[in-house]
């Protein structure tokens, strides 16, 4: 799972029958001292978060199955939490080992 | 899932089995802002999309499973039109 930021919302009346019912948001993913990395995705909601928030997403279709309690799904990435805090500071990190 | 623009149409006469069918658009895919990202893919049109439309396309085993049969040679697949993207104000 990835920590990301909802930055806004995809209207979309015209989709595949999977994706009724889901909100889409535009995701960008977040490192651990919540800045952008990487490039922008979609995430359907499954947690009433909003735009600003930032949260947990799954990117794996297995777990979407699981939670959506469907065996065939083309969902692929699903925001499965709202984060409050995150207690993680670079000078934590470990060394790498030679 | 992933934002894209569909850039044209492919014709294949010559197809796997289980693809037979199927149409195969180019799309580029793009960031919420329209920007490129890195290069054009083939995909699967489900939603019946056309050159110039903006579509998000799903990727991996989940564009297989869009499909109907789900067992095919797929990895994008367009699931949707992009009506709008509503951007948060502050950006």
């Amino acid at each position: 799972m990835v920590l990301g930021k909802v930055m806004g919302t995809v209207v979309s009346t015209i989709k595949h029958i999977d994706y009724f019912g889901h909100k889409l948001y535009v995701i960008q993913p977040l490192n651990a001292e919540c800045s952008p990395v990487g490039d922008t995705f979609l995430a359907c909601d499954t947690v009433q978060s909003g735009v600003g928030d930032t949260v947990l997403v799954m990117r794996e279709g297995n777990g979407v199955r699981q939670i959506l309690k469907k065996e065939i799904c083309c969902i692929r990435s699903l925001v499965v939490g709202v984060v409050d805090e995150v207690d993680a500071h670079p000078s934590r990190r470990s060394e790498p080992t030679p | 899932m992933i934002l894209g623009e569909v850039l044209g149409a492919l014709v294949a006469s010559t197809r796997y089995q289980g693809l037979e069918g199927r149409i195969f658009l180019v799309v580029q895919p793009q960031e919420a802002d329209g920007k490129a990202i890195g290069d054009a893919v083939v995909a699967v049109d489900t939603v019946h999309a056309g050159p110039g439309d903006r579509v998000y396309i799903v990727l991996s085993r989940e564009a297989a499973l869009a499909l109907e049969p789900w067992f095919v040679p797929v990895d994008h697949t367009i699931v949707g039109f992009v009506d709008s993207v509503d951007l948060e104000e502050s950006g």
